[in-house]
C-alpha cells in the first residue's frame, strides 16, 4: 500500500520516527478547547493512541502513536465529539492567543473572539510556506505577538479628561514609561513615550484617562532556523475591518512575491520593506 | 490628606507582591463601609499596582502622596460591607 504523505500531513498527521505511527495534529484555536473537547481526545488518545497527547510550543495539542490503518476512524471519531484535525505544510496555521480582556485584568482587546475570526477567514489556506497568526491582549506580550507572521497586539489609545480628574497621582505612578506628567493643575501626556499599555485607564480611581482599543500589526515575524522579530509598519489599527483588509494585502503580498517555500520575512526582505509597507499602508487606508 | 479622616492605617512596606496586595485586602475587610483606610507602600511594583488592584475589587481610590522617606500613602474609602 502506497501511503500519500503529502495529503496525510495536510490533515494534521505528522510522521513519526516510529514506522506507521503519526502524531496527529487536532486544531485548536486560541488555546482554547471544552472539556467536551477534552474528553474526547482522551477517549481517542486512550483507545488509538499511547494514552497521552503533547501539548505543542502553539497551543496545540498532539497525539502520538495513531496507527497508519485507524486514521480514518480516529478521524470520524474526533469530529463526532467535535474536535477537527490541525494543519502542518505551506498554509495559515493555528491562530494563538492570550486570554485578553475577558478573562485578564490588563487585557486591551477581546483576543478570543478576535482568533476566531481569523481562524475562520485563513485557517488551513495554502500558501509559500508555512504562516503563523498570533493575538496578545496587551504590550504585556504574554502571546509574543513578534513571533508570529503576523502579529496582533492589543493596545489603548489614551486621552486625559480634565472634568473628572482629581489629580490624585494615582496615574503618575501606575504608568511606567514615564509619560505622563503633572504640570500645575494640568497632566501632560507624552505620546511619544506612551507604549498603548492602558495601565493609566486601568488604574484610574475616576475614569479620568479614556482608553480606546485598538490593534497593534507586526509582521515578518520568525522564530524557528532563522530568528528575527515582527516589525511595526503602521500606526495602531481601531477596528477589525481594517485589520483584515491589512491582513488580505499581508498575504496577497506573500503570495505574490514568495518563492516556493520561503518564509514570509524572507520573502518581504527580498521584494524590499518599502513595497511591503507601501501595499499594507493602501490596504490600511482602504 | 488633611481633607480625610482616616479610620485605620496599614504599613505595607515589609512585603512583597502579591502578599501587598492580599494585606491591603485584608486589612479592607476590616472596615465598615465608608471608612478611610490609609496604605503605606514602597515606590516601584507596590506603588504601580496595588492602586489598581484595589479599584478593580471595586473600592475607591482618593488619594496618593509622596512621603518624605520615598514610601507612598493611598487613601482607600471602603465599599461594601
Amino acid at each position: 500500500m502506497s501511503v500519500d504523505y503529502k495529503a496525510l500531513k495536510n490533515g494534521g498527521f505528522m510522521r513519526q520516527v516510529q514506522k506507521n505511527n503519526f502524531s496527529l495534529r487536532l486544531k485548536v484555536v486560541g488555546g482554547n478547547l471544552t472539556a467536551e473537547q477534552l474528553v474526547t481526545i482522551a477517549e481517542i488518545a486512550q483507545k488509538y493512541g499511547a494514552g497521552r497527547v503533547h501539548l505543542t510550543s502553539r497551543q496545540g495539542v498532539e497525539i502520538p502513536f495513531i496507527k497508519l490503518a485507524d486514521v480514518e476512524n480516529v478521524k470520524a471519531e474526533l469530529l463526532a465529539g467535535g474536535v477537527e484535525t490541525g494543519v502542518c505544510g505551506p498554509r495559515v496555521r493555528t491562530v494563538t492567543a492570550c486570554q485578553g480582556s475577558e478573562i485578564c485584568p490588563s487585557g486591551c482587546i477581546d483576543t478570543y473572539p478576535l482568533a476566531c475570526k481569523i481562524s475562520e477567514r485563513y485557517f488551513g489556506r495554502q500558501l509559500p510556506h508555512k504562516f503563523k497568526f498570533g493575538v496578545t491582549g496587551c504590550v504585556n506580550n504574554c502571546l509574543k505577538a513578534e513571533e508570529n507572521d503576523l502579529g496582533v497586539k492589543g493596545g489603548y489609545e489614551v486621552e486625559w479628561l480634565p472634568e473628572a480628574c482629581t489629580l490624585c497621582g494615582v496615574c503618575l505612578k501606575a504608568c511606567r514609561e514615564g509619560a505622563i506628567e503633572q504640570a500645575g493643575e494640568k497632566l501632560v501626556l507624552h505620546s511619544e513615550k506612551c507604549n498603548n499599555c492602558g495601565r493609566c485607564v486601568k488604574s484610574c480611581p475616576f475614569d479620568a484617562w479614556k482608553g480606546t482599543p485598538g490593534y497593534i500589526l507586526s509582521f515578518g515575524g520568525t522564530f524557528g532556523n532563522l530568528i528575527a522579530k515582527g516589525e511595526e509598519v503602521l500606526p495602531i489599527v481601531q477596528d477589525t475591518e481594517t485589520l483584515f483588509r491589512v491582513a488580505d494585502a499581508a498575504l496577497a503580498f506573500f503570495d505574490q512575491h514568495a518563492n516556493p517555500s520561503e518564509r514570509f520575512r524572507v520573502a518581504i526582505e527580498r521584494a524590499g520593506w518599502a513595497p511591503f509597507k507601501q501595499a499594507i499602508e493602501e490596504a490600511y487606508h482602504g | 490628606m488633611a481633607d480625610f479622616l482616616i479610620d485605620e492605617t496599614v504599613d505595607i512596606t515589609d512585603v512583597v507582591c502579591p502578599v501587598t496586595f492580599v494585606k491591603a485586602k485584608v486589612a479592607l475587610e476590616e472596615l465598615d463601609d465608608g471608612q478611610i483606610l490609609a496604605l503605606r507602600m514602597n515606590d516601584g511594583e507596590p506603588v504601580q499596582n496595588v492602586p489598581r488592584s484595589i479599584k478593580e475589587e471595586g473600592h475607591k481610590i482618593l488619594k496618593l502622596t509622596e512621603n518624605d522617606d520615598g514610601t507612598y500613602t493611598l487613601l482607600v474609602r471602603k465599599v461594601g460591607d
